[in-house]
This record gives C-alpha cells, sequence and structure tokens, in this order.
C-alpha cells in the first residue's frame, strides 16, 4: 500500500504526459495510458517528480499559483534584462559568483529553486551544497551573503515554503 | 501580413542559428562549444515548429519534442564527460 | 477572430524569434562561458516558449502538444545549463577578467 502511495505522484506525471501527447481523451487511449503509467510507476516508484511532498492543501495550491505568476513575471524581466545588457554597445556586466543560503530541505523544492534561480534576472545557479547555493551573476550588486540572499533566494522561498513545507 | 510576419520570424531564426554556430567553430573551450550547441538545439526546436505550421503537418512537433529529449541528455552526457571522463 | 488569432500568433512568433536572436548575439557578445550560458539560458527559454504560443494560437489543435514540448523545455533548459556550468567551473574554465567575486573558487580553497 505504501508503494503504491509513493508511486502515485509518478502515475500521475507520466499519465498526464501521455495524455498531453495523444492530446485527446478518447477511451483507449487513456486506458492504455493507466495500465502503461502504472506499471512504469510501480517499477520506478522511488523516482521524484514535482508533486513528490507537494503540499495537498489549500494554501499549497494557493502558493503553487502564486509561484507559477511570479516566475513567469520574473522570467520575463530577466529577459528584458538581458536584452539591454546585450543590446547596449558598452556590454554593462559585472560578474562574479556569489553564495547564498537557502531554508528549504526537499530535494524537490531544491530543484525547483535553482531552476527558478537560472531563469531569473542576471542569475545561474552554478553549485548546491548543503544550505549554500553558490550563483552566476551578471551585475552583481552584493557580495555579503544576507544581502545576496535577499536579492535572489527570497523572493521564490517565500512560496516554495509553503508549497513544500 | 501574417505571411510577412512569419518570413520575419524565419530569418530571425535563421541569424540566430548562425550566431550560434560561429560560437561553435570559434569556442574556445569545449564547454563553449557545448552551450552553441544546446543553443543551437533549442532554436532549432522552434524552428521545426515553424515548419510544422508553414507545412501544416503536426507530425513534426513529435520530431520537436524528441530532439528536444536529445539535446537534453547529450548536454548532460557531455558536462559529465568534460567533468571527469566517461 | 480567427484572422486576429492568427495574427497574434504570429507576432508572438515574430517575439519569440527575436528573443532566440538576441539569445545568439548573446553568445556571441559575452566574454566568457558563464555570461555565454546565462544569456543562451534565458533568452531560448522565453523565446522558444513565446515562439510555441504563437503556433498554438495559429493552430488549436496542437496546443496540448506544443504545452508538452513548451513545459519540457521549461524543466529541462536550466538543467542542462547548471550541469554544464558546475562541471566547467570544476575542471578550472578561464573566467572574464571583469569577474569581481568568486566565492566557490574561495571556499573550494579554503
Amino acid at each position: 500500500m505504501t508503494k503504491a502511495r509513493q508511486a502515485g505522484p509518478l502515475f500521475g506525471a507520466l499519465l498526464l504526459v501521455w495524455i498531453l501527447l495523444h492530446g485527446s481523451l478518447q477511451w483507449q487511449v487513456v486506458v492504455v495510458g493507466v495500465v502503461v503509467a502504472a506499471m512504469i510507476a510501480l517499477l520506478f516508484s522511488g523516482a521524484a517528480t514535482p508533486l513528490h511532498g507537494f503540499r495537498r492543501t489549500q494554501a499549497g495550491l494557493r502558493a503553487a499559483f502564486g509561484y507559477l505568476g511570479y516566475f513567469f513575471v520574473e522570467l520575463v524581466r530577466a529577459n528584458l534584462k538581458l536584452a539591454v545588457i546585450i543590446l547596449s554597445p558598452s556590454l554593462p556586466i559585472r560578474p562574479g559568483i556569489v553564495k547564498v543560503r537557502t531554508r528549504l530541505t526537499n530535494p524537490v523544492a531544491r530543484l525547483l529553486l535553482a531552476n527558478s534561480i537560472t531563469l531569473t534576472p542576471g542569475t545561474l545557479s552554478v553549485a548546491l551544497e548543503g544550505e549554500w547555493l553558490y550563483v552566476h551573476w551578471v551585475t552583481v550588486v552584493s557580495d555579503e551573503v544576507e544581502e545576496a540572499t535577499a536579492e535572489i533566494v527570497a523572493g521564490f522561498e517565500r512560496y516554495l515554503e509553503v508549497m513544500y513545507g | 501580413m501574417v505571411e510577412l510576419l512569419l518570413s520575419l520570424a524565419a530569418l530571425l531564426i535563421g541569424v540566430a542559428l548562425l550566431f550560434a554556430l560561429y560560437r561553435f567553430v570559434r569556442g574556445p573551450s569545449p564547454a563553449d562549444r557545448v552551450v552553441a550547441f544546446d543553443v543551437m538545439t533549442i532554436i532549432a526546436v522552434t524552428a521545426i515548429a515553424l515548419i510544422a505550421l508553414l507545412e501544416g503537418r503536426g507530425i513534426y512537433l513529435d520530431v520537436a519534442l524528441v530532439y528536444a529529449l536529445l539535446s537534453f541528455l547529450g548536454v548532460i552526457v557531455i558536462a559529465r564527460y568534460l567533468e571527469r571522463g566517461l | 477572430m480567427a484572422a486576429l488569432l492568427e495574427l497574434t500568433g504570429a507576432m508572438l512568433l515574430v517575439v519569440g524569434a527575436f528573443f532566440l536572436l538576441l539569445g545568439g548575439l548573446g553568445l556571441v557578445r559575452m566574454p566568457d562561458l558563464f555570461n555565454r550560458i546565462q544569456a543562451g539560458t534565458k533568452t531560448t527559454t522565453l523565446g522558444t516558449v513565446l515562439s510555441l504560443l504563437g503556433v498554438a494560437l495559429m493552430e488549436p489543435q496542437w496546443g496540448w502538444k506544443l504545452l508538452l514540448i513548451a513545459l519540457f523545455i521549461l524543466f529541462t533548459n536550466p538543467i542542462s545549463a547548471q550541469v554544464l556550468a558546475r562541471s566547467a567551473h570544476r575542471t578550472g574554465e578561464a573566467k572574464s577578467c571583469k569577474t569581481v567575486v568568486d566565492r566557490l573558487e574561495e571556499d573550494q580553497q579554503a
């Protein structure tokens, strides 16, 4: 029973991919998808999916939507900022690798945090060791741990903490 | 109007591919070439989607999906190889 | 209505292609590997997602498959960038002379 419960999130993710791939909800497609997804999910029940450890409460769901909205706004901001840098003749960069701290312990939350940092204005995760995250920054504002953390990590951590508590 | 915009998009994608190809050829380090390769494949995914649109063939999107998948695996494997050999 | 959707889709495609072009230009202009990864990853991610959205507006019946491709790229593009950045840093990839600080190197030597 515990194995089946562990495999639940993977089953859901696989079924979703299958249905998106077919783009239809005909019963033949769904039945084959359920069978195949269940078999794979039981074989590889240890594999992580974005749903592992997700807090299935109203607060978690609200945080997930907040996270998505914030993420896309930041993604667009990141690109506009980078566009300005790339298109200006003097190439105004001040690159460096800074160290920031994260409180997240759930592996999926940490993966999402690192990914989000990579796609947000001027930052790229280079290494993640324990609570320390090393981030390459195109325009270093501050190399103090606390200030850099507030600048880079805090925005996403606020949502991820609620989502994966 | 739509035709014109699509031609413009195709032109921009083509030039983007040329820029990435320049970095791929110039290097200088192997890692630079891998980045250029990664960018080229992602641009190619968009190009394939555009071709699917122009030709009206949805089946090409499967090609784009598999291409994105292979590019990801390729970059991960090459990065590991650069780090400590196979 | 359909014509308007088609026009919006084509415009999104052009905007997406423009970001892809910026990514290519960034690859050429940036001085070292880490900055090139930054320029290459962010712009191509947004560029591809916008272009695929544009295609989805023009051919709505392809929407689900395009969504799958966009989700896949949103997930894997930053991962491959991070893996590459980490392996390049470990193997001592040269950094631009403009680099002001490298805490990772300092900590590894400590």
